[in-house]
């Protein structure tokens, strides 16, 4: 809180703005996460805080930084790219697992279809060509 | 105006305390292992940012590397269970 003093009013009103509202938002996804039904409304809440919530704080950390050092901070871009690159990549595969294992046990209201091939069979490679 | 930076700074540490502990309510009750998966992923988001957020208000950029680390190993992390949930195997 000492270096942070030295922040300029015009500067210190996004870095407070940005906060507020990063950490409202993971708060409201985690708050979804907390109060949604079923399992598939449940893993689109914590997308905010992975969203917007993970930008606005990298944002303000960025204005805030760059200010105390003097010179253009710009650390923080390698967690946001890495939260934004793997977070869907994430939620993806977890789909897919939880879609996986309801088809086989016919619960969360997924129907157990038979023509429901596990996915280790329908995403394997199809053989190659005789060619290649 | 340094007011506002502290009301600010310290709303941000609740809240994404807050968040942190509805996700480890996710973690402890979840009905099923998903849920459990979905919980840590929410987990280690919000214990990154309080960690940033923590760093900014210390005045230090160590807590910034363990953010670093965290964002990076959660998704091993989270990547991992979500292939032994699909698979029943991580490394095949």
């Amino acid at each position: 809180m000492t270096a942070l003093e030295t922040l300029p009013p015009w500067l210190l009103l996004p870095v407070a703005f940005f906060l507020v509202l990063g950490s409202t938002l993971t708060l409201l996804g985690a708050f979804g996460l907390f109060h949604l039904k079923s399992f598939y409304d449940r893993i689109h809440a914590p997308t905010l805080g992975t969203s917007w919530g993970t930008a606005a704080i990298l944002l303000a950390s960025i204005l805030a930084w760059s200010w105390l050092q003097d010179r253009v901070f710009l650390h923080e871009l390698v967690i946001g790219i890495c939260v934004m690159v793997t977070t869907p990549v994430t939620l993806m595969f977890l789909g897919r697992a939880a879609l996986h294992r309801d088809r086989v046990e016919a619960r969360g209201g997924v129907t157990a279809s038979a023509a429901a091939v596990p996915p280790a069979q329908a995403t394997s490679k199809q053989p190659l060509p005789a060619g290649e | 105006m340094t007011t506002l930076l502290w009301l600010a700074l310290t709303w941000a540490q609740i809240a994404l305390g807050l968040a942190a502990c509805l996700a480890t309510y996710r973690i402890l009750v979840g009905p099923r292992a998903q849920d459990r998966v979905l919980g840590i992923d929410a987990l280690y988001i919000a214990v990154m940012l309080l960690f940033i957020v923590t760093g900014m208000r210390l005045g230090t950029p160590f807590l910034f590397e363990a953010a670093l680390v965290i964002s990076i190993a959660g998704f091993v992390g989270t990547i991992s269970l979500a292939k032994f949930l699909l698979r029943g195997e991580v490394i095949e």
